[in-house]
């Protein structure tokens, strides 16, 4: 049996130093997805924790302040201001109307600070259902929804 | 045409629904004409669903816009290849584009064992015909790629349509799919056999013997994907990165990492006969995994950078998954006895323990990332906040394990079975051992103060010493016996034992991409403005802007910087980054401009014009040693194909004479 103990104590190692080092970077790692309505009903909270937030980037909100970005998300007509803060440029596919993705914290004067911005990459794009306009012309037969817009 | 398509499909799930029953039954009630006819349908049911992919290919190429898939993933100006790849650029073309590999792999199945397994065969189809009546219930009533484009009850047709992302129309990324889903489904088959052995009580390893090639051409087609993702995104994305802990990433790395703990594992069962339940356990849940990452990536479960598909779709997985696990499940518990283990565990320091480690660890890694990916949605069930954790999770926790990982690889094989004498051990390991030792002090001495990367350049050594040593002992004895010179002796060897000495070009190749992996350590980036004559410095290297154009064409407008490097007043020629704007799809791509050599790669990237459009933001990285990552992917994708050939000298394994085998590895390795 003594060998046996051998391979527990080895096997008890390893899954433990796996846990240990999942466990103690999920401390420091971690990020809060919320939305821009559950953002406002946060509280003081909102200040003090890392945060990502998701929404479309508001048409002709994008502009240059200095060494700033300052862009508007919107969600549901809710709106957020965030000034992009970070150094690499923004990605290709960052552009009005664009869905985007704001990583940073919550600032006292209610700009939110993003010291990353990701927006949706195309790789497997569908549009929602309903939304269907190739070409801006006919809409899905599923949707229900037969009028040309 | 579609309702010839629509009817194809549903003609298909009718048969792939008679299959199952045909074969399962037919079985059961020992009926060989059902079982047979259960076997022409799996023909059918390719014939049915290759006429329907077809029929889909056919109105991309010729663009027929009524088709909303059509509009929705071709355009006029799209090369025609990329018309031809748009049949797995959607969701309900990559989902018909599964049924289809699924219905090619069932028929090679039946035609390829049609005198073989007669007893476990009808199971292997009843279970392969179940997945496709699965994917052919979405094909048909989820996501019907036949679906057109109306108004009213009037089908219209749009003039033209949205065609594909000009960030995947790049040859890598229109195989990359293709070859994932070639090892998702591959997956199946081995499945199937563990599944039909299970419900047959099939006494010896015929299931793994059969599906050996299977499992290494899957886990080929997996790797190489996994690989072309890599490349894409390092070549196109502009980042400069190749990897980022993306739940579309991590979905296709899960049965990778579980595929590959199968690999080692099976050799555990045909060698010594142990481990059965873990196989057919690990089997499962690769199959599994592939099916969450067809899930992860289909339904929209997890938040990611690329954009998903927001479908309903989610649901029929989690409920197929959840049948089939508890299906599984329930015949693994209910046939434990015929599972036993033949032999047992003798000492830590044998090729036993460290396959079990390797397993261990492997499935650690898996199950850790599978954690992370989840998380979002485990943190939001059980706190209701949605948690995300970021790479720097990843990293820090799959680095120690990669690095773990690479040490066994280094000892694993070298280790005898049963147990290894320290004579042995010392005999085996001294010279890369030291060498190692050497190769980090030296590091350090040259200034590399870097904790993982002083760690990961010396196991790459250590393992990589190993298995030249391997090679050199082997073929140094052929050579003076058969009087060849070294490099003949060497191939003679290889082909003697293909399956031995092909994994370990594998293990190099895993060996040279950690060299690249490790270079990540090293990176070094920058970021300017620049106007034409201005200079700037990276590294070694002197970036001169010697000319900035832009222009238009009829796709696309764009902006080139043409940049001379140079390095101590010493030309290297120019770069030419480019950042074009598609009209079209209102998309900007960059077109990287990197100087690739062995020590490292200059990557310029063309960020995009200041505000007052006088200069280009250029960014200029250096990536050391990231070359050596696709050269390392050459020599695993090369490792694995020779595995795959037949070994000159047929290997006996006879179970019952352990001391047998360890006479034939000894004369072997002398």
């Amino acid at each position: 049996m003594r060998k046996y103990g051998k391979f527990a104590v080895l096997i008890v190692i390893v899954i433990g130093a796996v846990v240990w080092l999942a466990a103690a970077g999920m401390k420091q790692n971690k990020t809060y997805y919320k939305t821009i309505s559950e953002l406002s009903q946060m509280g003081d909270r909102a200040y003090s924790t890392r945060l990502r937030v998701a929404g479309d980037v508001e048409n002709g909100s994008i502009e240059r302040v200095g060494n700033q970005v300052h862009f508007v998300l919107v969600q549901d007509k809710l709106r957020l201001k965030v000034a992009y803060t970070g150094t690499d440029p923004l990605p290709d596919t960052f552009r009005g109307g664009a869905q985007a993705l704001a990583d940073g914290t919550m600032d006292r004067d209610g700009v939110f600070r993003a010291s990353e911005v990701q927006a949706k990459c195309a790789s497997k794009y569908e549009a929602k259902p309903g939304n269907l306009r190739p070409g801006g012309a006919a809409p899905n037969i599923n949707t229900g929804k037969s009028t040309i817009s | 045409m579609e309702n010839l398509g629509s009817l194809a499909i549903l003609l298909a799930l009718a048969a792939a629904v008679y299959a199952t029953f045909a074969s399962v039954v037919g079985r059961i009630k020992r009926r060989p004409f059902l079982v047979v006819s259960g076997e022409r349908a799996v023909y059918s049911i390719w014939a049915l669903i290759t006429l329907a992919s077809g029929l889909l290919v056919s109105v991309l190429l010729t663009g027929d816009f009524r088709f909303a898939y059509v509009a929705e993933h071709s355009n006029h100006s799209m090369p025609l290849f990329y018309k031809f790849t748009a049949w797995w650029g959607g969701q309900e073309g990559s989902l018909l584009f599964w049924s289809w590999l699924l219905a090619s792999y069932t028929s090679v199945v039946v035609f390829t064992n049609r005198r073989k397994h007669r007893d476990m065969m009808p199971y292997v189809v009843g279970v392969l015909t179940t997945i496709q009546t699965f994917f052919l219930i979405l094909n048909n009533f989820v996501a019907n790629p036949f679906q057109m484009l109306a108004v009213d009850k009037l089908i219209t047709a749009v003039p033209d349509g949205n065609g594909l992302s000009p960030l995947l129309q790049y040859p890598a990324m229109a195989v990359h799919p293709p070859m994932l889903y070639l090892g998702y489904v591959g997956f199946s088959v081995p499945f199937a056999f563990a599944l039909g052995s299970l419900i047959t009580r099939q006494p010896g390893d015929a299931w793994i013997h059969t599906t050996r090639r299977w499992t290494l051409v899957t886990w080929l087609f997996q790797s190489t994907g996994i690989m072309l993702g890599a490349a894409w995104a390092y070549h196109v994305l502009g980042w400069g990165g190749y990897w980022g802990w993306d739940p579309v990433e991590n979905a296709s790395l899960l049965p990778w990492l579980s595929g590959t703990a199968f690999l080692h594992s099976v050799m555990m069962q045909e060698k010594k006969g142990m481990m059965k339940v873990w196989n057919i356990v690990l089997v499962s849940t690769t199959f599994f995994l592939c099916l969450l990452g067809t899930f992860l990536t289909r339904s929209g479960v997890v938040q990611s950078v690329h954009a998903f598909a927001r479908s309903d779709i989610g649901k029929y997985f989690v409920c197929f998954m959840a049948l089939g696990i508890a299906g599984t499940a329930y015949l693994i518990l209910d046939r434990l006895d015929y599972l036993k283990s033949e032999s047992e565990l003798e000492s830590v320091i044998s090729r036993e323990s460290s396959f079990l480690f390797n397993n261990l660890i492997l499935l650690a890694s898996c199950f850790a990332v599978l954690w992370g990916t989840l998380f979002p949605v485990i943190s939001e069930y059980a706190t209701g906040d949605k948690i995300s954790l970021d790479p720097d999770w990843y990293n820090r926790l799959m680095v120690p394990i990669g690095l773990a990982l690479l040490f066994l690889t280094g000892v694993g094989p070298l280790f005898a079975w049963r147990r290894t004498s320290w004579e042995s051990l010392r005999r085996n390991f001294q010279l890369p051992g030291a060498a190692a030792v050497v190769l980090i002090v030296a590091l350090v001495a040259a200034g590399v103060r870097n904790f993982y990367a002083l760690i990961s350049f010396g196991f790459c050594l250590f393992v990589a010493l190993t298995v030249i040593g391997e090679f050199y002992k082997g073929s140094r004895s052929i050579a003076a016996k058969n009087q060849m010179n070294l490099a003949r002796a060497a191939v003679e060897l290889t082909h003697r034992n293909t399956r031995r000495y092909g994994g370990y070009l594998v293990h190099m190749g895993i060996v040279l991409m950690f060299i690249g992996f490790t270079g990540h350590a090293f990176n070094q980036s920058d970021i300017k403005d620049l106007n034409v004559g201005d200079q700037t410095t990276i590294g070694k290297y002197t970036l001169k802007m010697v000319d900035l154009k832009q222009g238009e064409n009829a796709n696309y407008q764009w902006h080139r910087a043409t940049i001379a490097v140079s390095k101590n007043g010493e030309s290297l020629g120019i770069l030419e980054p480019e950042k074009r704007f598609y009209t079209a799809s209102r998309q900007g791509t960059s077109e990287v401009g990197i100087r690739q050599r062995p020590n490292e790669d200059l990557y310029l990237n063309f960020a995009g014009m200041t505000d007052d459009n006088q200069r280009a933001t250029i960014q200029a990285y250096i990536f050391p040693l990231v070359m050596w990552i696709w050269l390392g992917g050459l020599v695993l994708i090369g490792g694995t194909l020779i595995c795959l050939i037949p070994s000159k000298i047929k290997m006996q394994y006879a179970r019952t004479e352990v001391v047998g085998i360890a006479k034939t590895h000894a004369t072997i390795q002398n």
